[in-house]
Formats: structure tokens, sequence, C-alpha cells
């Protein structure tokens, strides 16, 4: 079973990025060459990028009327010098949600790792970049180190919000931008793990009750607070702090604590918020 | 199953609101598109179980639509699926119903080409934009699209299995799985083969020349 240490003693050993191990890793694995591979991921930021972009002007609304127009808010807010927390974290905010946003008006996303959760990388990553005027090649390399990440959650634990409730989503999307944060801001393995664990200890235990079983409510807004909390975790790692429970064994708390979840908070839309008295009014409306 | 790579967690590129709901959707009409083996001219589409309850907000039937009409799930024009579908001259009737003991995202089309063939698909996605062929026409079959993948319908004779492999083993076409499934004895069968390598149009004009073949129709893997 694959352990984010050993990418880190790998990494460690070669004294390479974490994301340039994974590269590594998945020509073999894949039969494609670097470069390939590479590309491919590109391909995939930018998509990730055109998301914000589109997000950040939309004002229109979902299919189901539930969602749209709050990354505009916030943008507007932000570029008028308003903001509470500082253009960093608002940017960050605005972005997390203009993605989700996309997603929920059937626009185009990038899975990151699943749809639902598509805000968090492009909105901390873009932030990042922009916080210290990172090439775009080092960014791509970074979603290789948040790919990493997930391809070891995937497989001690589950990324999907039906077997591990939202934690196994949202918090995997935040672990894997904290650390991808991490890297590309110049920190060593061991720190991306730290971030990591981190930030997804903040999200064990958090359940899946979209409204009306629609991937708007609570979501969209969760990739933003997200993106927030993967930044916390990247910003403290980098400091030096450390967590106490080392990643893997904070993956496999995920992973139990999913299990021993009811079936009524992952995804069926028949417990938490999905089962409050407005969310049955909302439910009914659109049925 | 290969082991799961940087792809599946950064990926797929889709349009959204939902992997299951959405692009696997979309996977799913794409794949009854390639079983029918023809531009689609209707399509009566049953919605089961999550896709009937939740399938409106997320854009099921817009998805399903686009799929049958060619689009891949990170196509643009998704949204405009049913005036795609109008412009090319494809009906559309959608209603919920209960497709028995199958998975929660579970649909079944019922289609007619423009050459006139019909075919039902049953289909389920399960998870990711993953998604399973559970039934074509009134045989139970398990396809997931990972290979290329041949559908073969044919009169249930003895021989006909040894001379379709004799076929693919002389064009070095190796054989990932094979099932045979039938109504009857000794009426219609129904042959799927995934194979490791596209079978090109010359082995499917020799395999056209089987006197007891019915339809052969070539499946690509979806991407």
């Amino acid at each position: 079973m694959r352990a984010y240490m050993d990418l880190v003693q790998a990494a460690n050993q070669q004294k390479k990025k974490i994301g340039r191990v994974v590269l590594q890793e998945q020509v073999s694995e894949l039969e494609k060459t670097a470069e390939e591979l590479f590309e491919r991921m590109r391909a995939n930021l930018r998509v990730m990028y055109q998301a914000v972009e589109t997000g950040l002007k939309k004002k229109e609304h979902s299919l189901s009327g539930l969602s749209g127009g709050d990354a505009a808010k916030v943008e507007q807010r932000r570029l008028g010098g308003q903001s509470l927390v500082g253009d960093r974290l608002s940017g960050a905010i605005a972005r997390a949600l203009a993605v989700a946003e996309v997603n929920a008006g059937m626009g185009k996303i990038v899975a990151a790792p699943t749809a639902g959760s598509c805000g968090v990388l492009p909105g901390v990553l873009l932030t990042v970049q922009e916080s210290g005027n990172y090439p775009e090649e080092e960014v791509v390399l970074a979603l290789f180190t948040a790919a990493g990440l997930g391809m070891a959650v995937a497989e001690r634990a589950t990324l999907a919000g039906a077997e591990g409730g939202c934690q196994a989503e949202i918090g995997s999307a935040a672990a894997m931008a904290a650390a991808a944060a991490v890297e590309l801001a110049g920190g060593t393995p061991e720190e991306t793990a730290h971030a990591a664990a981190i930030t997804m200890k903040s999200f064990l235990g958090l359940v899946c009750d979209p409204v009306a079983g629609l991937v708007e409510v609570p979501c969209i807004k969760r990739n933003a607070t997200a993106a927030v909390l993967a930044l916390t975790g990247a910003e403290m790692a980098l400091a030096g702090v450390k967590s106490a429970i080392p990643l893997d064994e904070v993956i496999d708390t995920m992973a139990l604590i999913g299990r021993q979840l009811p079936c009524s908070l992952r995804e069926t839309a028949q417990g938490g918020l999905a089962a409050t008295p407005t969310a049955r009014k909302i439910q009914l409306t659109l049925s | 199953m290969a082991r799961i790579n940087v792809f599946d967690i950064l990926g797929p590129v889709m349009v959204g609101p939902s992997s299951s709901h959405t692009a696997g959707a979309v996977r799913l009409g794409l794949m009854a598109r390639k079983i029918l083996g023809d531009e689609p001219r209707e399509a009566k589409i049953i919605l089961h179980g999550s896709f009937a309850e939740t399938g409106k907000g997320h854009g099921t039937d817009l998805a399903l639509v686009a799929g049958l009409l060619g689009m891949l799930p990170d196509d643009e024009r998704i949204p405009q699926a049913m005036d795609v579908a109008a412009a090319k001259g494809l009906k559309t009737a959608f209603s919920a119903g209960d497709l028995g003991d199958v998975h929660p995202n579970s649909v079944r089309f019922d289609l007619k080409g423009a050459a006139g063939y019909e075919v039902t698909v049953l289909g389920s996605s399960i998870g990711g934009g993953q998604i399973e062929i559970r039934g074509i026409d009134e045989f139970p079959v398990m396809l997931r699209g990972d290979y290329p993948t041949l559908v073969l319908l044919h009169q249930d004779l003895p021989g006909v299995v040894a001379q379709v492999t004799a076929i693919l083993a002389a064009a070095q076409i190796n054989i990932a799985e094979m099932r045979v499934s039938r109504e009857k004895k000794g009426t219609v069968a129904l042959t799927v083969v995934e194979m490791d390598q596209n079978i090109d149009p010359a082995v499917m004009a020799l395999l056209g020349k089987m006197p007891v073949l019915k339809r052969a129709m070539t499946v690509d893997p979806l991407v």
C-alpha cells in the first residue's frame, strides 16, 4: 500500500522535490515520457485557471438556482480594497468559490480529486503562485505533489463522499492543496507532509450532507473555507510547526472515521444539513 | 483494473457538476451510441434511482443526450445538448422507472438508429465517472469501456465461438475477456469479446461473412 512517507523518503534520498519523484514514478507506471505526462498535467492546470477566470465573472445561477454569483461578490470586495483578511486569503476564497460555482453551472473543471471539491487546489495554487511569482512549470510540478498525496489517500482510505463523507473529498483536497502549496513555496518534503496532516486533521469527521443531493449546498462554500484551512496548514508547516500524528496515520484515521459514519451522512441527502426543514423545502421546490 | 494514477486523482477534465451524475452519464450515452453503431434518431431513456431523483439538478438528462450525440465529458456544449439533439434530428423521451436490482445510478436506453437498427442498453454510473454497461437487449453483460470490444449477435449453434476466436487469432488479436450469453438453447446468443488490440475493418469483414452472424459491432474504449 502506498504511504506518503515513502515519497518523502525517496525525495530526500534523491534530493528532489516530491512532485519530481511522483512524475518519475508515473513515467514507468504509465509507460509515457515525462514530457507527455508533464504537458497533460499542464493542460489540467490551464483548465483550472480558466475556470477561475470564468467563475469570477459569472453572475448566472446553477440549474437548481441554489448557487451562483458569490465568487464575484467576494472578488469585488477584495478589488475594492475592503477585504477583512487581506488580499491573499480573500483571493483564495474568491477563486475556490469561482471554480466550484463553474462546476455547479455545468462549466468545465478538473475533478481534484472530485468535482465537488474542484475549487480548493486552483484557489490555493493560483494564490501561492502569485505570492512568489513562480513560473507555471513549478505549479505543474506541485500538482504532481498533490496527486502523489491523493494516490496515497485513495489507496489507504477513500476520496468518495459516498464512502467516507466530506472529509474524504474536501478534506483530501485541502490536504493535497496544503502539501502542494508548501512544495511550491520552497518547503521541504517533510514540511509538505506536516502541512497535509495538520490540514486533514481539521476535517476529520466532516459529513457529506448535500441539500437535495446536489453538489451545491454546502459544497461550494466548503471549497472556500477549505482553501483557507489549506493555506493555514501550509503556513504553519513552513514555519516549522509539526503535526504530532504522522500524515499516513491521519489518513488511516480518516478511513476509519469514514467507515463509522452512518449511511445518512454519506452523500445520501438523508441526514445533516440535507435533513433540515429548509433543505426539505428546497427539495420539494426542485422535484 | 490498472493501478491508480495521477490523472485519476487530478481528473477527469469534465463539465460539472457531478462525476457520477454528469461525467458518468455522458460516458453512458457515449457507450450506448457505440453499441448502437449508428447515428441515433430516437431515444427512449428510463432513469432509475438517484438518476431519477437528483438527475435534473445534475443535468443528467443533458449529459446522457450529449453522450448519445457523441460528445465527451469535457464538451462545453453539454448544457445545450437538447438543442444540438433537435438540430441533429434526435428525438428523446425521458421517464422515471424501476429497472430492478441495479446500481442506484442507472439508465436504460431504447435506441433507434438512422439505418433502422434498434438496441436496448442498460448501464450504471458507479462513481468517479466510471461506468458499467450491464445489459444489451435482453442479454446481461459487463462492459467498462476499458478495452476495444466486439459485440456479436448470432445464432446459438456449435462452433461459433471457435470460428470467432480463430479469426481473431489469425489477426494476432489477443482476447482479454470473452463472454457468451443466450436467451435459451439454440436461439439467439450474444458474444462480447474484450481485446488488447483494436480490430481493423478487414477482420470485421471476415467476421461479417459468418452465416450465423446477425450483427457485429465494435465498441472502442472510452477515453
